[in-house]
């Protein structure tokens, strides 16, 4: 079947679906590719580059939709594009379905498949095909990166002999794929990082990467909703809440904020007050610009400058790092078509019985299957995976009943020994018994690396059996002698054996 | 020459010059002193025995200790560390076979004159004695060969080989009940000889039906065989000092089985009983549905990755022995410790072939024991660790035993490699482990596959390094 990639018709958009690397891979799993003229030039993938991986070059997009079986693309169809699916075709883009139902009832109509990287679902299996992580990722690193382009100063705290330069002051809200990815990126920069969100569980996550996680001190309300995500907070929560941020705006140099809950408008963060709190030349970087902003005063798609401070309200981070993130989306594509042809054979199956796919596919044939069905129950845990390590499989209670029998019985047997035994035997049976002990209580304290060492020293000295052979070998009778003549010669190989093999092995172990 | 007083005396010295040995194992530091009390205490007990009780018969006796000793020796300075659990395991045979020679020479010396219940209580004593030593000996020599895979390492299951164990037991019951009875009589060499052979049956079949990986229980368990055999030949003999020395080796070596079987999860009945791993194609019923893809990494990638890292743990198992990897192991440890570094290393109780023998094989690679750690000291560091590197070792890592609770190895205490950040797991194949359980380890997100022999793969790490 023949992929076709065409360039992307949205204003300022700089990815494309597919990189000449992740075309020739396609092309090894039997597939054909055709790109459109100059497709990868914003991202820096030369018309060249593609037909050297082994791409068709086709010069006009209405050419390449009508030629190819599969279309990827980075943005939903907008203008013309929308027209062009037709039933039999298979259209894998960022759609948005939630978001644009018009879009999806005109796909829907044109009788093709469409699949929406936003809807696969978030389960272990699907990581590798998650755009929407790989994006964020690509966006929380840009925010640093446009948060240091305003900024007047540096990240990295420094003494000079010009004089002492303070670290900046980060504070990153939202500790998602794209929260870390900042965290990260300051972090690498010398910055002292902060990081606050709703859900407990990303503490640890956060001081894994060297930034301090703010606790709100608050009753433990839990903000982890489905699928990864945060919720929606009480009204007290959310009070407590700007209590703090107002608090860490009188600090930090730099806020960004990633807050967002899924279908919804970003919650608001940053007041305009807390704005005019800031000191001059702080930066907030607005990741949720797109759908209505963190802070009061963003504006999508703009720097503004309000009291002092740069607030950026970007909503194209990702097509601002082109070249990688062009490269992530594809390869995330890449394992999706890989889904879609478990044979590698170029043919392409969409199988409703996959999970993944089911949930990519928002519709097919004429039907909307969107939204998909909940995930399964195997999904679900994924939630919670921060959380505490699987319970290791239960243990049988072992009855009480059976070690009780047992010392009964032990102890019958001994009191019957007891009572036929001679007190000769009685008084060997003691020192065993005690030597026993001795040796439980010894034998524990051996630390576990010289467990080697300890058997053949044990070895070593159980070779004491060659008294036996000693007292037998004075005996009058050859028979008994040649016997203890041969057990003095055979324990007497593990004595000297046995020692000097533990004397080598302690030997190696140094400091 | 010496009087009876002065022997005990020299015994009672020896005891606590064993104990001293056993106690002085505690750390590495200690334990080099501690092995000299224990060669002190045994050439006091020698030269007492030999001094007080020895009568004639000198120069056999020397000539016997001298080629012994020197074969001893021959083989402790020849013996490579790899090959430890079989030089340990044919030193148990020779304790056991030592055990059931003496239990003969002591039941056919006429000097010995018991009456009534104490005559029944002494071949009781001998009759036992001398079954533990013949166990100790054909067990020791099977796992001997197992080992050294001069037979199979795959466990032997006859069928009905419970039922086999059992008529064995009862019949060396009925057998040692015949032995008194015509011992009592003036006979009985006929039921002790066909005991005997019982017993060597026995402990052959025992062995044969334990499979390779569960080897340190064994190895363990017939260490602790061998002390008991001494002291059954203690009490035969009516001896204090071998009383006590097999009572200490019979509880260090039932210890040592008891870590070990901890380790696994598993009970010391069901190792003993064998089979495990069996089942075979059945076992991966739920592991099938969650393979994935595996992510090759080649030796430069490798590198590359290791010299990014801040924490690296390796976790050593018995590829590692049998790949001889531990030299360039330590090789490739002392450089990335030059550039600071920090490299451990995670130890499991039981990876390896016998208790303690990847700790053993580092040493003799040089590596310092203080960086050599225990699974329980460093398990809750692994979600810090950047890259952990896995080396011939695959169910210890196997995080089914966390999650699948109807995984064979359920329950079983392993490395959570996993939580760090990156894995590398150098293999051969994708072959299962012992336990026939897919590992979905090598399915992870992060963990790296590289795939070749242990050694030559770390070889071209090291020189890409």
């Amino acid at each position: 079947m023949k992929i076709g990639v065409p360039r992307e018709v949205h204003a300022g958009e700089r990815r494309v679906a597919t990189t000449p690397d992740v075309a020739a891979e396609l092309i090894k799993m039997g597939f054909g590719v055709a790109v459109e003229d100059a497709a990868g030039s914003a991202a820096s993938y030369s018309n060249e580059a593609y037909a050297a991986a082994g791409c068709e070059i086709v010069a006009s997009a209405s050419d390449l939709w009508a030629e190819a079986d599969v279309i990827l693309k980075v943005r939903a169809p907008e203008g013309e594009e929308t027209g062009l699916l037709r039933s039999n075709q298979i259209l894998i883009s960022f759609l948005g379905p939630g978001q644009n139902p018009e879009l999806l009832k005109q796909l829907t109509e044109s009788g093709g498949t469409a699949m929406s990287m936003d809807s696969v679902p978030r389960i272990s299996r699907a990581q590798k095909m998650d755009a929407l992580s790989s994006m964020a990722n690509i966006a929380g690193y840009r925010a640093i990166i446009e948060a240091a382009q305003h900024f007047g100063r540096f990240f990295t705290g420094q003494i000079t002999a010009a004089g002492k330069i303070p670290p900046a002051k980060v504070l990153v809200i939202g500790a998602g794929v794209a929260g870390l990815s900042a965290i990260g990126t300051a972090r690498s920069m010398g910055a002292i990082v902060r990081a606050f969100d709703t859900r407990p569980e990303v503490k640890e996550q956060v001081e894994s990467m060297d930034a301090d996680f703010l606790m709100l001190d608050f009753e433990d309300e839990d903000g982890t909703g489905e699928g990864g995500y945060a919720k929606v907070m009480s009204d007290e929560f959310i009070k407590a809440e700007m209590a703090l941020f107002a608090e860490q705006a009188k600090e930090v140099d730099i806020i960004v904020t990633t807050a967002l809950i899924p279908g919804q408008p970003a919650p608001r963060l940053i007041t305009a007050e807390m704005v005019g709190l800031m000191k001059d030349g702080s930066v907030i970087v607005d990741l949720a610009a797109e759908t209505g902003g963190n802070c009061e005063l963003t504006e999508a798609d703009k720097v503004i400058q309000r009291d002092g401070v740069s607030i950026i309200g970007y909503t194209d981070l990702p097509s601002r790092l082109a070249t990688q993130s062009s490269q992530l989306y594809a390869t995330n594509l890449r394992h999706l078509l890989a889904e879609l042809s478990p044979e590698k054979d170029g043919k392409i199956v969409v199988n409703m019985d996959d999970e993944v796919i089911r949930g990519a596919t928002v519709c097919t044939n004429g039907e909307t299957t969107w939204p998909p069905p909940p995930p399964t129950l195997s999904a679900a845990p994924k939630a919670a995976e921060p959380a505490p390590a699987p319970v290791v499989a239960e243990k049988k209670k072992p009855s009480v009943a059976g070690p009780i029998i047992a010392m009964l019985a032990g102890g019958l047997a001994l009191l019957g020994l007891g009572a036929v035994a001679p007190p000769s035997f009685m008084a060997h049976f003691t020192v065993f018994v005690l030597a026993c002990f001795v040796g439980y209580m010894v034998i524990w304290n051996v630390t576990p690396a010289l467990h080697t060492p300890l058997m053949s020293v044990t070895n070593a000295i159980s070779s004491i059996i060659i008294i036996g052979a000693l007292l037998q070998i004075s005996s009058a009778d050859k028979l008994i002698m040649w016997i203890a003549v041969a057990t003095a010669l055979i324990t007497s190989v593990n004595i000297a054996g046995g020692f000097a093999v533990t004397r080598r092995m302690l030997e190696m172990f140094r400091k | 020459m010496i009087s009876a007083g002065i022997v005990t005396m020299s015994y009672i010295a020896a005891t606590v010059l064993f104990i001293l040995a056993l106690g002085g194992l505690s750390n590495p530091e200690t334990a080099r002193r501690g092995n000299w009390f224990g060669i002190a205490g045994m050439t006091i007990a020698l030269l007492a025995t030999i001094l007080g009780v020895v009568t004639q018969n000198y120069v056999m006796l020397l000539v016997a200790l001298l080629i012994g000793g020197s074969i001893g020796l021959y083989l402790a300075r020849r013996v490579q560390m790899t090959q430890m659990p079989e030089l340990v395991a044919i030193l148990h045979s020779l304790v056991g076979l030592a055990a059931v020679m003496v239990g003969f020479a002591s039941f056919m010396d006429p000097t010995a004159q018991f009456e009534g219940i104490e005559h029944t209580i002494h071949d009781i004593e001998i009759y036992v004695g001398i079954l533990i030593g013949a166990v100790t000996f054909s067990g020791s020599v099977i796992a001997f060969g197992k080992l050294s895979a001069r037979i199979s390492g795959k466990p032997l299951t006859l069928p009905g080989r419970h039922l086999f164990n059992l008529g064995l037991l009862i019949a060396s019951i009925w057998f040692g009940r015949e032995f008194v009875l015509q011992s009592a009589a003036g006979g009985g060499l006929e039921p002790l000889i066909i005991m005997t052979i019982i017993a060597l049956v026995f402990g052959i079949h025992m062995v044969m039906a334990i499979g390779g990986a569960d080897m340190p229980v064994v190895v363990s368990m017939l260490n602790s065989y061998s002390g008991w055999a001494a002291a059954a030949t203690g009490f035969m003999l009516s001896n204090d000092l071998l009383i006590v020395t097999g009572a200490l080796v019979g509880s260090s070596g039932a210890i040592l089985s008891y870590i070990m079987c901890r380790a696994m999860n598993r009970r010391f009945l069901a190792v003993i009983a064998g089979g495990f791993g069996t089942g075979g194609g059945t076992t991966v019923s739920a592991g099938d549905a969650e393979q994935g893809e595996v992510f090759p990494i080649d030796t430069q990638e490798t590198a590359a990755l290791l010299l990014d890292a801040k924490e690296i743990m390796i976790v050593p198992g018995y590829g590692m022995a049998v790949a001889q990897a531990q030299h360039i192991v330590y090789e490739i440890t002392r450089a990335l410790r030059d550039k600071k570094i920090n490299v451990r290393f995670g130890i499991h109780p039981v990876a390896g072939r016998m208790p303690g023998h990847m700790n053993v094989l580092l040493a003799e690679a040089r590596v310092p024991y203080d960086i050599v750690f225990e699974m329980d000291e460093v398990n809750e560091d692994f979600p810090e660790v950047d890259v952990s590197i896995v080396i011939g070792a695959n169910d210890i890592v196997n995080p089914s035993a966390q999650e699948e609770p109807d995984s064979p190895i359920a329950g079983m205490p392993v490395l959570e490699v996993w939580k760090g950040k990156t894995t590398i797991v150098l293999k051969r194949s994708m072959a299962t482990g012992y336990a026939g359980v897919q590992n979905p380890l090598f399915f992870k997100e992060n963990t790296r596959m590289l795939f070749g022999d242990a050694k030559e793969s770390l070889d071209a790490v090291f020189k890409a390094l």
